[in-house]
């Protein structure tokens, strides 16, 4: 079990998303940076669907109220355990009583903005309509549908296999799998429905210009900032089901990139959608950055969504080794 | 927009969008629901999400080509059979205008109506529910007056209450909780249409009825 000591806004526990309730009308949620939690699931053997604590607002400090294993993945915050500096990517065993301390992310190596904490075993909320996911906009999922605040507690989940161990880590996906365009973080994107309806010069600025990630960004939804999409003409679309990733474009021309809490359904003109595989980069570009969209093909799509299972295949190998040589108990 | 084929397109890797020809009516959502049971037990398929005479389709995992998919949904929607569905129906109170109605003004500038025209037609209808999405709980509905219909805005609200009750093109609805919303809201209402503890947890699902009583209209 762990205690929040400080936290800044919108927290969240997060698994890997509700799949399924879409009809619903419940959006699925789930880690804005899925390899991120993934990883940290992995390091401490857990199942990686797993549920971790999404960190996007700093100093962050949790207190361990018993011994526990934990990870710490996405953004490089200068973790420290007590006075242990801790290195990213990383998994470490904490005694009771030990504070945990995230700080504002450095942006020296690879630029991120979201930190996960996962602890051995999940962190362990009831499942609600089979998610852990915090559903914000429902006020259900995590821990009583809601952000997290100091004083909160979260209990780690059963654990066949004792505490887990510590003291490894593993190279980020940024340095693993960089992709950029122009010298910016870029993401891939496939054209959708109502690309072709869009002028010659909405595609130039779509794929050429960059985009500002601007402060009216969140979970639900990235309002970027550049040169203005115009259709050729006015349209009105039937409200259809959409998928994180989604580039709705509203009538003033500025595009919002739907993120793991959209709307599971919309009705504003899309002009392309980020592909899967990329929409851990998005989540993890800062307020004030600029990103670059890349045009890509389905094969590329699917090729992308494999390295990154490769990726995490390669993790769960280094992590089962370095666990199988020390783990002598 | 109106063409006389579907249209099929992608949503990247993770959904196929399959979008019916025609005006929205009823006839071809009840194809729509036929075609939803049908998808939805397809091996690539993990979820069939119907939308206002469209359906979106997601996938348990991106295949390999999506032509296949494609094909089999053009045959399914040839021989799809209107699927009818006896629900219930919900009476709805609504006050129109006011602080529960911000943007009453510009369905009317937009309209050429006058408040108390609007709140006649828009609850005259019995509005079918069509689908289910936005939130949890909130219902598309089929069946408003044209003569309502009112552009999406052009900058979306960061935040509408729930029992909001809004325009937005040629549809309307009632939001089932607060957030944002690039409608226009012109009422408001209470009712508790989702609870993730039941077993369906929303309220109303598509077949069922709803018709809104005139509760007040501030002018």
């Amino acid at each position: 079990m762990i205690e929040i000591i400080a936290t800044g806004a919108l927290a969240t526990v997060q698994d890997h998303g509700r799949g399924g309730a879409l009809k619903w009308g419940v959006g699925a949620s789930g880690a804005l940076d899925n390899l991120a939690l993934a990883a940290g699931n992995i390091l401490l053997g857990n199942d990686e669907h797993a549920a971790g604590v999404e960190i996007q607002i700093f100093p962050f400090q949790v207190r361990f109220l018993e011994d526990c294993a934990f990870a710490i993945t996405g953004a490089d915050c200068g973790a420290s355990l007590d006075d242990l500096p801790l290195p990213p990517w990383w998994v470490q065993t904490a005694s009771v009583g030990q504070i945990l301390s995230l700080g504002i992310p450095r942006q020296r190596i690879w630029r991120a903005s979201r930190a996960y904490l996962c602890l051995a075993g999940g962190v362990d909320v009831p499942l609600v309509l089979g998610s852990r996911s915090t559903q914000l906009r429902g006020t259900f999922g995590g821990l009583e549908g809601r952000p997290l605040r100091s004083g909160d507690r979260l209990r780690a989940g059963a654990r066949a296999n004792g505490a887990g161990r510590g003291g490894f880590g593993l190279s980020p996906p940024a340095l693993d799998l960089p992709l950029t365009e122009g010298g910016l973080p870029a993401v891939r994107v496939l054209p959708a429905a109502e690309y072709a309806q869009y002028t010659e010069a909405a595609h130039q600025a779509l794929w050429n210009e960059p985009w500002r990630v601007t402060p009216q960004s969140d979970r639900y939804g990235y309002r970027l900032d550049g040169a203005p999409l115009h259709l050729i003409a006015p349209i009105e679309t039937r409200s259809h089901g959409i998928v994180p990733g989604v580039i709705q474009v509203p009538p003033n021309g500025q595009p919002i990139v739907q993120m793991r809490d959209a709307q599971p359904s919309g009705g504003y003109p899309k002009i392309g959608v980020v592909i899967e595989a990329d929409l851990w980069r998005l989540g993890q570009a800062p307020i004030g950055s600029r990103i670059r969209f890349r045009q890509t093909s389905w094969d590329e799509a699917i090729a992308a969504g494999e390295l990154n299972a490769r990726w995490l295949a390669e993790a769960r190998r280094l992590a089962d080794l370095y666990r199988g040589r020390t783990g002598s108990s | 927009m109106i063409s006389d084929q579907p249209r099929i397109s992608v949503l990247g890797t993770s959904a196929l969008l399959f979008e019916a020809p025609g005006e929205t009516d009823l006839a071809t959502q009840e194809r729509i629901w036929a075609l939803a049971k049908e998808a939805e037990c397809w091996p690539e398929i993990r979820e069939a999400v119907p939308g206002m005479n469209n359906l979106m389709l997601s996938f348990s995992r991106p295949p390999a080509c999506c032509k296949p998919i494609e094909d089999r949904l053009h045959a399914a929607w040839t021989a799809a059979v209107p699927m009818r569905i006896e629900g219930h129906l919900v009476e709805l109170p609504v006050v129109y205008g006011g602080d529960g109605g911000p943007h009453m003004a510009d369905v009317m500038a937009h309209t050429g109506l006058d408040i108390d025209q609007i709140a006649a037609i828009h609850s005259a209808p019995t509005y079918v529910v069509y689908a289910l999405g936005s939130h949890p709980g909130y219902c598309y509905l089929g069946g408003m007056d044209q003569r309502l219909a009112t552009p999406r805005r052009k900058t979306p609200v960061v935040s509408i209450p729930g029992g909001a009750v809004s325009i937005g093109g040629a549809q309307t609805g009632v939001s089932a909780s607060a957030g944002p919303s690039g409608w226009n809201t012109v009422g408001s209402t209470s009712m508790r249409f989702f609870d993730p503890a039941l077993d369906p947890p929303a309220l109303l699902r598509p077949g069922d009825r709803l018709q809104f009583k005139i509760a007040k209209v501030i002018r």
